[in-house]
């Protein structure tokens, strides 16, 4: 099979980018899309230029390292399915195929296909998380959950981070990532304690990057590989809406003070 | 700072203050719709509920500032949401391809101030009647009639119309979303809903146009 | 080198807890002074990072990903054991820790697999109150499933997820550190050298991933929790960035290196599928529970699976281990794999597979029953194969998985070098010769959360360390090094790419350091390695310079202290003269086939010491079994 991949090419944050036009030849249908771009890296190279820069990691869809976007779709055509798990076999000789990096304000890009992500984490270090210290816990079993809600949780906590929900929102919003941690810990009985202080401590986090807003497109669904589904926006939304009319006791943003201090 | 007012400096509180307005001004277009709809009942019964409507003017005059709020709470968040998600993208893609959205949700920037500029004509022509080429106070089934005659005229009133319904195929659906109702047991109908709603707000609402045009309503 | 395991006094079971009620304690006033770095945000690291800034230590973390969430740990698929003994079925401590002595062969430390299995339990208690959805029971109660190599069930599992989900409560306890600015994290950061001054651990030199600049950082304690090297096969389960420079480096730095060759071979991975194939996907060990595996009778046979007649079928885990058939471990299973393809009967491209076929259970359960079970696992063989193994048997080959091999370090975790501590698949510690499933995950947690926290403690405790500067000479030093280094890799400039030298590496191990070694094909192994090595200096080719995100610069320093370690490797399983879990020297065999342990003479960790230009000298650790007898497996 023989393509003809047009990629974004960017030196750095601070270069301008542009499109430039590859032909790749010798692609096998089991070969997955990274390995297409390492077949063209290896040729590159050989030829003295600078190779594709491109995240990845596991090759296995669970790590959230790789992402771009094909021919329009975040992740490409498939699915349920993340970049490096996209086989060629979804693809016909002689396609033209853009790849081009995440498109956000809030995830600038650093080199080709590369972008800068962390504002997902400093998402969670606002408030992602109980605050269970180490050597705390109660025995395991103590602690009864039923298996719809584990189920409804686990759902949610699948998320991997890769951030392609913000680029195939119009508005380059985050709210899926968002809502689906805020309902991971929200439905769990162990999550209680911080629900709404977690939950306003991560949207006014968020809203510190520069992500647009929500307008219920619904295309981070629909691209996300791991299928999390907007029903954590709707809980997001409602949880933030309470905790700002409960004022939960740690107004201050913070959802706790440092220990030993 | 107030809760309230610290929750709208989000974007998801500015969201949440959409839905709400939105709720009212769409409570408004359905018995704006229904009032209209008593045209077919004939003139007395159209314009004896316009009276009706005017037997207490600070109760009017109350409606009416609920009506304005819940319009300057909408249009002012529309409009600072839509300038923080369009800086959100500054580069766009080369290849687009959308996947789950619609034309509907697309356009929500460009119904809305399309519908406000039809409010206002809307408010010219039939309630203050400055835009109705003869208008007269009191009579309101007469100046329906006359003014919908002009058949552009009834073609506008039709087409926001048709805007209207669009936002709101979108509009009701996102609102769920906003105000942070989902349930599995009612998702899957939330837009159909939508949808049902908006297709009765617009064969309801261009009736009216439509049988004065037919003439089937003189 | 000095090989002391400082294993506490007194009776198995109260070692850990006569260690802790004597540890020694850092006062809180005195913690924040202590500056650690943590290297590694997976299951060991980040579990550190969290506790120890918990504690109050200052805490300067670093990731090679972009986010500390994306460790390797992200990747484990099965579950985690815990003698929780919730099924009733009789787990217990003392089960456990002898399931784990027994399947790594008799080749690990009593006393630290004993704490290992006493902290299990707290390990599940800490995850979820941490709010890690492991799966229930329809009565709110956790689930277990049963794993490989144990006669109960104790494993521990969040659907195909379980490391995702560990590793993100994890990652979110050390997130919380990072908010409340207990914890430095640098992500997109690479350890390239260790700073030792006045032989004790005090720092690290980095490399930023994004901008090439490279830093000192000084600390009062080093912690390495780095993960393993199965990648120095090119082709392995392994994500692509898991590499061993930082243990290299310490290792160069003086630590020693134990069991270089104890290299775990997953039986169950789908088999390569292309020539540019960049890694293999491991399918889970579950799926053995309801399949068979099984190649043609004949040579050569390329018929279709399914007009193959069963009576023309080689069901050989069964034939030959006729009590374990399908469920024999993992190292016996892979090498019976490899025997039926070396004999010409393997199935797939390059004839390099053999069938796992659930056809009967299909039959048995009906498709919904096994869609339950294996839904996930069935979709993403599908993904990537494109066949359906509803109706297809699936094809599975061995690959490179885990590896026990990893610094040496003592029952304080600590390694040779003093105030170095290392963690996780880095360390060689607790799975012997062979890690049984499920039992990685605990052990990086065990580590991270439960031990070295005091560990530490008693290292620093009562320590004066005169203080260092990262701008000292020691680092000016370690710096100078790397740039050279730098400068050499890319003032190189030859005509082949990192890759290509990496994947003959690859070959080179794994045809004769893989699944079966002898004395012949290590020595072969070792020329050969050295001169690739040769070649890769004089002729590999880094473009770019080293002053942005340079990808392939960041392989290439991998790939550079791949060729030693792999040297190592060879050197250490042609040293073991025995066969023992899941390294099988072809010399070493009972008469029908299987592995022969020689107990008189290797029942010791090796432990290698770099020697500069001279070979490495070989040390040994023996380990003495007071607790359990030595025994034999047969798996017949
Ligand atoms: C496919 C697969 C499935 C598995 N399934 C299971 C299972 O079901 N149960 C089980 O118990 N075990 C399983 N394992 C094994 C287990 O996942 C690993 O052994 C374990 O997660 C290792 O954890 P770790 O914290 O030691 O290292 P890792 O998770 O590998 O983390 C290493 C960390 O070190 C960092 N790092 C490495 N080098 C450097 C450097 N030079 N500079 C800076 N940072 C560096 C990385 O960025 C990363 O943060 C599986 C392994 C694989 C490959
Ligand atoms: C009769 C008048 C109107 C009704 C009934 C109405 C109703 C709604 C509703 C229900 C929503 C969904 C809110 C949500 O997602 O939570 C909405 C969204 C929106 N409305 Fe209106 N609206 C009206 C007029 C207007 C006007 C005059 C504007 C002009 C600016 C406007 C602009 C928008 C925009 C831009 C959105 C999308 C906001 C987003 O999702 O980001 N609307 N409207
Ligand atoms: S919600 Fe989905 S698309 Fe967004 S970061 Fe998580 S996994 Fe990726
Ligand atoms: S590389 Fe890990 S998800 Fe694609």
């Amino acid at each position: 099979m023989k393509l003809e991949l047009h990629i974004w090419r960017q030196k750095g944050p601070r270069e301008k980018g542009r499109f430039v036009t590859y032909p790749v030849g010798g692609i096998e249908e089991g070969m997955s899309f990274l390995e297409v771009l390492d077949v063209l890296n290896q040729n590159l190279i050989g030829r003295g230029e600078d190779p594709v820069a491109f995240e990845h990691d596991c090759r296995e869809g669970i790590c959230g390292s790789c992402g771009m976007v094909i021919n329009g779709i975040a992740h490409g055509p498939r699915r349920g399915t993340t970049a490096c798990q996209l086989h060629m076999r979804h693809f016909s000789d002689g396609d033209v195929i853009f790849v081009e990096p995440w498109r956000a304000r809030a995830f600038p890009v650093v080199k080709d296909l590369v972008v800068d992500r962390s504002a997902f984490d400093r998402i969670v270090q606002a408030g992602g998380f109980i605050s269970a210290r180490t050597g705390s816990a109660p025995e395991a079993n103590s602690i009864l959950i039923g298996k719809e809600t584990a189920d409804l949780a686990m759902d949610a906590a699948e998320c991997i981070g890769c951030g392609a929900c913000v680029a195939a929102c119009p508005n380059g919003s985050a709210v899926l990532f968002v809502g689906a941690k805020i309902t991971h810990l929200g439905l769990l009985p162990q999550g209680q304690p911080e629900r709404l202080a977690r939950a306003r401590a991560m949207v006014e986090a968020m809203e510190g990057e520069a992500f647009g807003s929500c307008s219920s497109h619904r295309e981070c669904e629909a691209v996300c590989p791991k299928r999390i589904s907007i029903s954590t926006i709707a809980r997001l939304n409602r949880d933030y809406i309470k905790a700002s009319v409960a004022r939960p006791r740690h107004a201050s943003g913070k959802v706790q003070e440092p220990v030993g201090t | 700072m107030h809760p309230l007012g610290r929750a709208y400096a989000s974007t998801v509180g500015k969201k949440y203050a959409m839905a709400v307005s939105g709720v009212i001004l769409f409570l408004f277009v359905v018995l704006h719709m229904l009032g209209n709809l008593q045209i077919f009942l004939g003139r007395d019964a159209l314009n004896g509920y316009a009276r009706l409507l005017r037997v207490e003017p600070a109760l009017l005059w109350a409606a009416r500032l609920v009506l304005l709020a819940a319009v300057t709470v909408h249009v002012v968040a529309a409009v600072q949401l839509t300038l923080r998600n369009w800086a959100a993208r500054p580069v766009g893609y080369e290849r687009q391809r959308y996947l789950a959205t619609g034309y509907a949700a697309r356009t929500m920037v460009w119904s809305g101030p399309i519908i406000a500029a039809f409010v206002v004509y809307h408010l010219l022509h039939l309630s203050i009647g400055t835009m109705h080429p003869d208008f007269v106070h009191g009579d309101v089934y007469r100046n329906v009639v006359v003014g919908f005659s002009v058949p552009y005229v009834a073609a506008f009133y039709m087409l926001a119309q048709v805007l209207l319904g669009l936002h709101l195929y979108h509009g009701l659906f996102s609102l769920f979303q906003s105000l942070g109702a989902s349930h599995p047991s009612y998702d899957r109908w939330r837009q159909p809903f939508a949808l049902a709603a908006a297709v009765v707000i617009v064969l309801g609402s261009c009736s009216v146009p439509a049988a004065v045009l037919a003439g089937t309503v003189r | 080198m000095r090989l002391d395991p400082r294993i506490p006094e007194g009776p198995l079971e109260s070692k850990w807890t006569r260690y802790r009620d004597n540890v020694k304690l850092v006062s809180p006033a005195n913690k924040c002074r202590h500056t650690v770095i943590v290297v590694g945000t997976g299951l060991a690291g980040a579990s550190a990072a969290a506790t120890l800034a918990e504690l109050g230590y200052r805490v300067v973390a670093f990731c090679f990903q972009d986010s500390a969430r994306r460790a390797h740990s992200i990747a484990a698929q099965g579950g985690i054991n815990a003698s929780k003994n919730y099924q009733n079925d009789g787990d217990s401590t003392w089960r456990l820790f002898y399931d784990t002595i027994k399947g790594g062969d008799f080749r690990s430390r009593e006393a630290n697999v004993y704490r290992l299995a006493e902290l299990s339990v707290n390990i599940i208690d800490q995850a979820v109150a941490q709010g890690v959805p492991f799966a229930r029971e329809y009565g709110g109660m956790l689930a277990n499933r049963s794993f490989g190599g144990a006669l109960v069930s104790r494993t521990f599992y969040a659907r195909g997820q379980t490391g995702q989900q560990l590793l993100l409560g994890a990652y979110s306890a050390l997130a919380r550190q990072i908010g409340l600015g207990a914890v430095e994290m640098h992500p997109h950061t690479e350890m390239l050298d260790l700073v030792v001054v006045g032989g004790r651990a005090r720092g690290i030199v980095t490399r930023d991933l994004l901008t090439g600049r490279v830093e000192g950082h000084a600390a009062e304690a080093v912690i390495l929790a780095t993960g393993g090297y199965s990648n120095v096969f090119f082709l392995s389960t392994n994500a692509k960035g898991c590499n061993a420079t930082a243990i290299w480096r310490a290792y160069k730095r003086g630590a020693g290196f134990a069991n270089p060759c104890f290299t775990q071979i997953h039986p169950t991975c789908i088999p390569q599928a292309g020539e540019h194939q960049s890694k293999l996907t491991l399918m889970s060990e579950s799926l053995r529970n309801d399949a068979r595996v099984w190649v043609p009778g004949t040579k050569g046979d390329t018929r279709d699976p399914a007009e193959i007649p069963p009576a023309e079928r080689d069901y050989f885990l069964e034939r030959i281990y006729p009590s374990y058939g399908n469920l024999a471990p993992r190292d016996v299973a892979s090498r019976a794999a490899k025997r039926m393809c070396d004999d010409g009967r393997g199935v797939g491209p390059g004839g390099r597979g053999v069938y796992l076929d659930l056809a009967d259970a299909i039959a048995r359960l009906g498709q919904d029953e096994i869609r339950d079970r294996y839904g996930n696992l069935f979709e993403m063989y599908e993904r990537i194969t494109g066949e359906d193994p509803y109706r297809v048997p699936m094809r599975i080959y061995p690959a490179p998985h885990y590896v026990m091999g990893g610094l040496w370090v003592d029952y304080d975790l600590a390694s040779t070098i003093p105030g170095l501590f290392v963690l996780g698949e880095a360390n060689f510690s607790d799975h012997g010769a062979n890690r049984l499933g499920a039992s990685a995950l605990m052990q990086g947690l065990a580590d991270g959360y439960f031990v070295v926290p005091y560990t530490l403690g008693e290292y620093l405790a009562g320590m004066r360390l005169e203080a260092v500067d990262p701008n000292d000479a020691a680092f000016a030093d370690a710096k100078r090094l790397l740039a050279e280094r730098t400068a050499r890799l890319l003032g190189v400039r030859g005509s082949r790419t990192v890759d290509s030298f990496h994947r003959e590496l690859g070959a080179i191990l794994w045809e004769r350091c893989g699944m079966s070694r002898s004395e012949r094909a290590l020595g072969e192994a070792i020329g050969k390695i050295r001169e690739l090595r040769e070649g890769f200096w004089a002729d590999v080719r880094v473009p770019g310079d080293g002053n942005d995100l340079n990808q392939e610069l960041e392989k290439a320093g991998r790939v550079a202290d791949y060729f030693g370690l792999a040297e190592l490797m060879c050197l250490d399983a042609l040293e073991r003269r025995e066969s023992c879990g899941a390294h099988f020297r072809e010399e070493f065999q009972t008469p029908d086939g299987e592995a022969l342990r020689n107990d008189e003479s290797f029942s010791h960790v090796a432990v290698w010491e770099h020697a500069g230009d001279a070979p490495p000298v070989r040390h040994t650790e023996p380990l003495a079994f007071e607790s359990v007898g030595l025994a034999q497996r047969s798996y017949k």
